[in-house]
């Protein structure tokens, strides 16, 4: 796995995996996730970065069994497939229990989590994970 | 434009070739089934992903091999839809009348590398995702998500997925090149481990190594080589987008119907109720929902009915259309770039009668149709084959 964790282009991406920045295209209007200068529908360069809503709706979820080495002591990590209205982000999903179980169309909120440690350089990342909401989302 | 020969070497683990040898097995049958010799064929293709085997530049080695060094030569990427597109750019050539006799060889050699590279690898494919690095998401994560919208709106279960499986291995026991030459019960597949839920080890296909090959002519040379060609109709292709989060729906693949729509429009057939037009069907079933998504991107039956032709058994041999009558990529393997290729040489066999009895189809209308998704419905192909030459347009 260490061929993608890189540190340097994580610190790069802090802001749209942090932040969950986006790019708005000024001239279709179209938002993109993670960030791009150029808009890949209309060809316009003309973008301003927007932060994304932190609270959505679940469109779709699975329970990832195969996951890669650093976070293999959270195995299975659910993963979700989010609607935030302006654009939709694959991201993983937190504090599933038992009564909490992911379903279509579910409220689910934003919050700042461990994702994978490092082993080589030690490093822990995070991300925003998306969790049932409860109305406050924590980032 | 018609198929006039073909070749497929034993899918399976095959460490004991290298992959120039590999190949040479589907060429060998591919050019004995045709009656030609290596100075016959004027166009050469070879599908490959590649990235986990130890050929850098599989076609020269693969045409070396084979005796084709010389004639015009390249390599072609569609992550699994690979050999579909080798197909096409065969099929480019002799209707461009660049060449009259050109030849697809699907190749892949998966078992170089090891598992999890082979599923990092895939699981980066196109933009890399992004969503892999960040959040571990891998190939059967993304048809997950497609199996649980699928089945959150449909009402399809666990089970009928697995239905698909134990159909595809039950046509496996009957065909000897295939990987799983075995039948397995529902249990089995149902008691099997998540990979990523609802999508366990016996929904997806296996890494697979082997080869593909089929001999393209123009009508001309085709009837002067054989009196049994078999005609493609059409071959219709389109694409989706990488990131999986910009599509607008998850239960079916735009990709796949968009080339479904242009496979159809080319051979003049409606789109609609489609399974009436052919004989059999060799569709992609990467994962077991996708075979499902497929009837109904393919429009044998309306959105949200595909399940139901699995509870029914309507894809089995006597139903509504026969689908994957050679064990499917689930059972007979699936070598990435060969696939594409596989199911051509499949369903020209299937047209001649030349496939193992039990799961030889009924060839009545003498139309078949080909369905291979790359990625997660990044790349289409459908191509439709016939006994009857197309009527001109
Ligand atoms: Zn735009």
């Amino acid at each position: 796995m260490s061929m993608d964790l890189s540190i340097s282009r994580h610190w790069r991406r802090k802001y749209s995996i942090y932040r969950l920045q986006a790019a708005r295209c000024k001239a279709c209007g179209r938002v993109h996730y993670p960030p791009r200068p150029a808009c890949p529908y209309c060809g316009s360069r003309d973008l301003e970065l927007v932060e994304l809503p932190k609270h959505g709706k679940l469109v779709s979820f699975t329970k990832v069994y195969a996951v890669p080495e650093g976070a293999r002591a959270q195995s299975p990590v659910y993963v979700g497939l989010v609607d935030l209205g302006a654009t939709k982000v694959v991201a993983e999903l937190t504090d599933i229990t038992d009564q909490t179980q992911p379903k279509e169309g579910m409220e689910v909120e934003a919050v700042l989590r461990r994702t994978r440690v490092d082993g080589e350089a030690g490093l822990i990342y995070y991300a925003l994970k998306f969790r049932p909401a409860i109305g406050v989302p924590d980032v | 434009m018609a198929v006039v020969g073909y070749g497929h070497s034993r899918f399976g683990v095959r460490s004991d070739v290298n992959m120039a040898e590999l190949a040479w097995e589907a060429i060998k049958e591919a050019l004995e089934t045709s009656g030609l010799e290596p100075k016959d064929i004027e166009h050469v293709v070879v599908a490959n992903a590649g990235g986990w085997s130890s050929e850098p530049l599989p076609a020269v080695v693969v045409a070396e091999y084979a005796g084709l060094t010389g004639k015009p030569l390249h390599r072609v990427e569609a992550a699994c839809a690979s050999g579909s597109a080798a197909v096409a750019s065969a099929y480019e050539a002799v209707a461009s009348g660049m060449a009259d006799i050109a030849i697809a060889v699907g190749i892949e050699k998966m078992n170089e590398s090891p598992t999890p590279t082979v599923v990092e690898f895939i699981g980066r494919a196109g933009n890399y995702f992004w969503e892999f690095e960040n959040f571990g998401l891998t190939f059967p994560g993304y048809y997950a998500l497609y199996a649980t919208a699928y089945m959150a709106r449909y009402g399809a279960t666990e089970e009928d997925l697995c239905q698909v499986a134990v159909k595809n291995h039950y046509y496996a026991s009957m065909n000897p090149k295939a990987q799983f030459q075995r039948k397995i019960d529902l249990e089995t597949c149902m008691k099997s481990r998540y990979i990523a839920w609802p999508v366990k080890l016996y929904d997806s296909s296996p890494i697979t190594d082997g080869a593909a090959a089929v001999v393209l002519a123009s009508e001309e040379v085709a009837k002067k080589l054989t009196d049994s060609p078999v005609w493609i109709h059409s071959i219709g292709a389109a694409s989706g987008t990488a990131n999986l989060s910009k599509r607008d729906d998850y239960s079916g693949l735009k990709a796949a119907q968009l080339a479904a729509l242009a496979a159809y429009k080319r051979a003049g057939l409606e789109p609609e109720n489609t399974a009436r037009y052919f004989d059999a069907a060799e569709v992609h079933d990467c994962f077991t929902i996708a075979e499902v998504m497929a009837y109904e991107d393919l429009g044998f039956v309306r959105r949200g009915e595909g399940y139901k032709l699995v509870r029914e058994g309507q894809t089995y041999k006597g139903g509504l259309i026969p689908v994957n009558l050679s064990g499917g990529l689930k059972a007979k393997g699936h070598p990435i770039g060969a696939t594409g290729v596989s199911m051509i040489a499949e369903l020209t066999k299937q047209l001649l009668h030349k496939v193992e009895p039990g799961r030889q189809a009924d060839i009545r209308k003498g139309l078949v149709i080909a369905h291979n998704v790359g990625g997660t419905g990044h790349y289409a192909y459908v191509t439709i084959l016939g006994l009857e030459k197309p009527k001109a347009r």
